[in-house]
């Protein structure tokens, strides 16, 4: 019988074809799954209760699509300042001068040690201990000044409370990555004239990148989430739309189905980012990038058809 | 008389409570090879390490080129240099390392090119070009664009003796360039660095390649527990060693 060998050989052997071990309790384990997602899915789809076609109706709902929107960019625009802040003071904790990396550590531990909703409440409240924000020199002159009520909204101190809480997260977060690079790479940095900041942004931190990314999209993931505590300083996010819109139908359980959907559908998009970011800074770390999921599913069916 | 390129004198150096050198008196002329021999913990490394002030001494004078390493001396007083004037007398010296240190994140040009472009101000163009000669000239023409991990640890090595190369060094620091390497790709790295003695470098080789030693370098110095314990030419000190731990420790690695 002719091998369908890898040379042409004659007197290569022919490959192996062995019956594979019996594996029943894999299979049994598949049916039971099987059968429980089957049943769950059933119940789910046929009890009326669920009014599904409630959902359906709310799913695109202007004041939905505002909320979703205004969602995405309290994420957005907390997460930058979140991941610069962090990068700041991560350097910063990382300094030999005694002082930045205490004034770091000091930020860290205070935006760690309160819960992220008083800190919401107390942005939305600052009016009553500065009821003007002045910028100029400390115990000096100002420059600029400004009624906190109209400068501090809703939305900004949502920013604030939800942006400035990240930093104190990021910061964690990009000194593990930091501290993850091995130290021959600055000494290697050093030796060839390069001063500790470039050493930092050009070599350390791109390298560190590989680490800080997974958490990162973690934490990105998170913030999506935690933008819903904005609901309780009257920012008209995705969960208070939904909040706003039951209060008044009654549909409770239909229109946080429906916000819960679009909060699915927001992270899985960001798993999606978070891959491509991932494959970029992991360039140069291993001989192949990593495969993509279309190409995954390919080999996964070609060692189906061979027989593994 | 031209200065000693390096010049130590009774150097000291601890790490917490462990001294590492207890006094080292050393000295190399510009276009000396000086191989380094040595049992583990005996400091080697260490005062390479000093040389470009990647280590601070504890006590001693260490001058590189005429110039102290890491300090200036203001009549009496001894003034810490800052940040950017100890950045700028690195570039002047290259050091090789045991594990390569290559940049993971560039390609092999990239690795030679990052030094002069952003610390010389070299301009793009014009460093590229460099690299590309300096790759080609350690054998390594046609792997411009490739990645560290897609090179075997003798390219990586050779990579990493081009990139210090590319800074225009006048000292070169090895900081024993083939202990990480199997044996096979070690005479590829070798080759280069005999090439490089024989354009007239200053070279202190931390080895433990008794070939190379006695092939390329003009002076042996042999060390041990933080001191010199002798130094001459090799065929002195490898074949005749005159201390008796330098003849124990030679016993073992030849």
């Amino acid at each position: 019988m002719p091998s369908s060998g890898v040379t042409d050989d004659p007197g290569r052997p022919d490959d192996i074809r062995a019956v594979p071990v019996r594996r029943p309790g894999r299979w049994i384990a598949a049916a039971i799954v099987l059968v429980v997602a089957v049943a769950i899915v059933h119940s789910v789809a046929t009890n009326p209760r669920f009014e599904w076609h409630v959902v359906g109706d709310y799913l695109f709902d202007h004041r939905i699509i505002a909320g979703l929107r205004l969602t995405i960019e309290l994420t957005v625009i907390a997460m930058a300042i979140g991941i610069a802040l962090g990068v700041l003071l991560a350097v910063m904790r990382l300094s030999p001068n005694p002082l930045v990396s205490g004034a770091s550590w000091l930020y860290i531990w205070f935006f760690r040690g309160t819960p992220v909703l008083v800190q919401l409440l107390f942005w939305y409240n600052i009016a009553a201990l500065y009821p003007k924000i002045a910028l100029g020199v400390p115990f000096g002159p100002a420059v600029v000044h400004a009624n906190a009520n109209t400068l501090i909204t809703p939305f900004t101190a949502a920013i604030l409370g939800l942006g400035l809480n990240e930093g104190a997260y990021m910061a964690e977060i990009v000194r593990a990555g930091i501290i993850s690079v091995d130290a021959g790479q600055s000494d290697a940095a050093h030796s060839l004239g390069m001063t500790r900041l470039q050493t930092m942004r050009r070599i350390v931190l791109p390298q560190a990148m590989r680490v800080i990314i997974p958490p990162t999209g973690n934490e990105t993931i998170s913030m999506l989430k935690t933008s819903s505590l904005a609901s309780t300083i009257v920012v008209t996010e995705l969960l208070y739309a939904a909040q706003l819109i039951y209060s008044v139908n009654f549909k409770t359980i239909q229109l946080l189905i429906v916000a819960s959907v679009w909060y699915i559908v927001c992270t899985s998009v960001l798993y999606v980012g978070q891959f491509y970011l991932e494959r970029h800074y992991g360039r140069g770390s291993s001989r192949e990038p990593a495969a993509t999921p279309l190409q995954r599913a390919r080999m996964g069916l070609f060692d189906l058809r061979h027989g593994f | 008389m031209a200065p000693a390129m390096v010049k130590a004198e009774g150097l000291h150096k601890r790490f917490a409570r462990n001294e590492v050198l207890k006094g080292i008196d050393l000295e190399v002329a510009p276009g000396e090879v000086l191989c380094l021999l040595g049992p583990s913990g005996s400091g080697k490394s260490t005062f390479l390490r000093c040389i470009n002030h990647l280590e601070k001494i504890n006590a001693g004078r260490l001058s590189v080129d005429g110039e102290l390493v890491g300090y200036r001396a203001k009549g009496e007083r001894l003034h810490e240099l800052r940040e950017s004037e100890v950045a700028r007398k690195r570039a002047e010296i290259g050091m090789v390392f045991q594990h390569f240190n290559l940049f993971g994140h560039m390609t092999a040009l990239e690795n030679v090119t990052c030094a002069p472009i952003h610390v010389k101000r070299v301009a793009r163009e014009q460093a590229r070009r460099r690299g590309a000669e300096l790759l080609a000239r350690v054998g390594l023409a046609d792997k411009l664009d490739s990645y560290p991990a897609q090179l075997s640890g003798g390219q990586q090595q050779r990579v990493a003796i081009a990139r210090a190369l590319a800074m225009e060094p006048k000292l070169m620091l090895f900081d024993e360039p083939t202990s990480a390497l199997d044996p096979e790709l070690v005479g590829d790295v070798l080759a280069a660095m005999k090439r490089l003695a024989a354009e007239g470098m200053t070279m202190l080789v931390v080895t433990h390649e008794i070939g190379f030693a006695r092939e390329v370098a003009d002076r042996v110095v042999f060390m041990d527990g933080g001191l010199v314990v002798e130094q001459g030419a090799p065929s002195q000190v490898l074949d005749n060693p005159r201390h008796e731990r330098t003849r124990a420790f030679l016993s073992k690695v030849l």
